[in-house]
């Protein structure tokens, strides 16, 4: 995959893949996911994908409506549902680079089982787990990454339960490409994109996000850029080394890169050993 | 069962049968679950489609199987699942998003005894009303049932050609019996294919969901550059968005039905056997139709006029079977695998016109030639 000597402007982006009359989005102002969406284009493209080769999977609440701006072959649908559904598409036709963008809640709640058995399997799919710990689009309920103590509607006295860290669980469950990102550095977050999309396996890269509506309001930092500010504080990059760890700084950049056999690659050998044509 | 040869004689269990007919109608993705008792279906489909180049894959669970088919038909792959009762309940969710999305896909249900895990390896005809109702949301679904080994081959075929032809999901509602029974069969040396309508204009032109003279909107294969979006919310006819519109919502559910609705005439009616002088109608499909049809010939014996209507379609229900009969008749007998289900829309279609009754069974155990000409006899008041 060569690379082009320049990177596209983001007019060139807005360009060649958003779709015009999708515009404006629904996000609420400050929201995190558009910037995770600029980045995954800037992605995209620098890795001189195929427009046609790649496929947007997304599941059910602020980042389900992701693919409604988008000019690729996209699917929105059930809740939870989709890796399950990428699944499907990957293993029907391999050639798809087929990416991912999933909520806390859609990929670690109601999506945990197809997350970890897609991690298991290492088939070729990229999720991206837009991480603001808290479900926006239903009102500021609790999910799976909530931190304790914070309060949400559902957790009007504070949330009782332990979150999960999805890079964790991802790496636990088998995935052979970890990295994580953070909204208030998105150059950092295109790369960590780009590289999870080239690599040949299940690539699961976690984007804390801000929600400044729905989480931020009820943290005192309803303004996006108190959010942002949040954000950089809570993260330390990988390269500066883990003593921040002991600190509860989450860590950001790469943090697994492995190689593995992959679902799709393994299965045409089966299918070359049983006869068969692929 | 190696791979099958055709116009040879094969004892073929109703579950093997499935799997042959699937691969031979072009399905080439299975995504499938373990569960008693269509898991043979898997089996076999895990062994044979590696052999014609297609794939089968086990995932996690019920909800995920069903998701990994749709997936591979929006890819452009001719898929089935298979399940039984607990997995449908499961699968519930994915058939209205194959309904939404107008998804080509076959869903087998191998009707055990319920409710819930209930009586894993005996049969029933107790998801009747829940393949037809079992998803949320208004909806027209296509249910088919076979009888016999033989046409559990052939209804897969055919489940596999509607489900391309009206871009819709379309149950194979099997029972353990069907499925698990083993018959001789010669299976046919070739099979009629249906493929969807693909796009036939350039990508810009392109409206995913606007029907085309056939009722049914061209569908173009993921990564075939057509950039659409397969949308279960309420969308316009390129897809897109329209959930705050209520003129659009009511366009699109009246066009999913539409497309199913005014082209009835193409789905497999089913079979009236002995009705020409009929008296009393034995309204029976499944499992439950082989002991009506012997029933029926037992009467026959007796000197009592009695005939078979044999529904192959139980949704949507075609009238067209029972309607040219129903003056003729003194009274319709509904035998079901089931507190009675079916026997209610046969009430309603009949209208008064004759008598309908039921007889119920739901032990696990079929109703026996027998207890229906018993149950015809005294209908007959002899």
């Amino acid at each position: 995959m060569a690379k082009p000597a320049e990177l596209a402007s983001t007019k060139e982006l807005i360009e060649k893949y958003i779709r015009r009359n999708g515009v404006p989005s629904i996000w609420c102002p400050g929201c995190g996911i558009g910037t995770v969406v600029g980045s995954m284009l800037r992605a995209i493209d620098h890795l001189r994908l195929r427009q046609e080769d790649v496929v947007i999977v997304t599941g059910i609440g602020c980042s389900g409506l992701i693919y409604n701006y988008l000019r690729f072959d996209g699917f929105h649908g059930t809740h939870g549902r989709a890796l399950a559904i990428a699944t499907g598409i990957k293993a029907a036709n391999p050639r798809l680079h087929v990416v991912v963008p999933m909520g806390d809640g859609d990929c670690a709640a109601i999506g945990g089982n197809h997350f970890i058995h897609a991690a298991r399997r290492n088939i070729d799919l990229t999720a991206i787990v837009i991480n603001n710990q808290i479900y926006g689009m239903t009102g500021g309920q609790s999910s799976p990454t909530t931190v304790q103590q914070s309060r949400t509607s559902t957790a009007p006295r504070g949330h009782l339960e332990r979150p999960f860290d999805v890079c964790e669980l991802a790496k636990g469950a088998g995935a052979t490409y970890i990295a994580r990102g953070v909204t208030s550095n998105p150059i950092q977050l295109a790369d960590l994109l780009e590289r999870a999309m080239a690599h040949k396996g299940f690539s699961v890269v976690e984007v804390l996000s801000q929600c400044p509506v729905q989480a931020g309001r009820r943290a005192g930092r309803s303004e996006p850029w108190e959010m942002l500010q949040w954000l950089k504080g809570v993260t330390v990059s990988a390269k500066r080394g883990t003593d921040d760890v002991s600190l509860g700084k989450f860590i950001t950049g790469e943090l697994l890169k492995e190689d593995a056999p992959e679902w799709t690659e393994e299965y045409d050998k089966l299918i070359a050993i049983a006869g068969g044509r692929s | 069962m190696t791979g099958v040869q055709s116009n040879s004689h094969l004892l073929l269990s109703g579950n093997e049968a499935c799997a042959e007919g699937a691969i031979r109608a072009g399905v080439r993705f299975f995504a499938g679950y373990p569960i008693t008792p269509s898991s043979e279906i898997a089996e076999t489909m895990a062994r044979r489609l590696p052999e014609v180049g297609g794939k089968f894959i086990q995932m996690e669970d019920e909800i995920g199987s069903i998701s990994a088919i749709v997936g591979a038909s929006l890819a452009g792959l001719k898929v089935m699942d298979a399940t039984s009762g607990p997995g449908l309940s499961l699968k519930a969710e994915g058939l209205g998003l194959a309904v939404m999305l107008e998804v080509p896909c076959v869903l087998v249900n191998v009707q055990r005894m319920g409710p819930s895990t209930g009586m894993a390896t005996l049969p029933s005809q107790m998801d009747v009303m829940m393949s037809r109702w079992g998803t949320h949301g208004d909806h027209p679904i296509i249910v088919i049932s076979p009888c016999s080994v033989r046409e559990t081959f052939e209804l897969t075929v055919k489940a596999v050609n509607l489900a391309e032809r009206f871009r819709s999901p379309v149950i194979l509602l099997s029972d353990a019996v069907v499925a698990r029974m083993r018959e001789k069969v010669v299976l046919p040396g070739e099979v009629e294919i249906v493929n969807r309508v693909r796009p036939a204009v350039l990508p810009e032109q392109y409206r995913p969901y606007a029907a085309g003279p056939n009722g049914v909107a061209p569908m173009a294969d993921f990564g075939s550059g057509y950039y659409w979006y397969a949308n279960s919310s309420v969308h316009d006819e390129n897809g897109y968005e329209a959930t705050s519109k209520p003129e659009v919502a009511t366009r699109l559910l009246q066009r999913l039905h539409a497309k199913i609705y005014e082209h009835l005439n193409e789905l497999p009616q089913g079979e009236a056997f002995m009705m020409d002088d009929a008296e009393v109608a034995v309204y029976a499909y499944g499992i439950t139709a082989r002991a009506a049809k012997a029933a029926v010939r037992m009467a026959r014996e007796r000197g009592l006029k009695v005939g078979l209507l044999r529904p192959v379609t139980i949704w949507p229900f075609l009238s067209g079977l029972v309607d040219p009969y129903v003056s003729g008749l003194t009274a319709l007998l509904v035998p079901e695998l089931n507190m009675g289900q079916l026997v209610d829309k046969v009430r309603e279609v009949v209208g008064g016109r004759s008598k309908v009754e039921s007889l119920s069974r739901y032990d696990g155990q079929i109703i026996t030639p027998e207890q229906i000409l018993v149950a015809v006899t005294k209908i007959m008041g002899r």
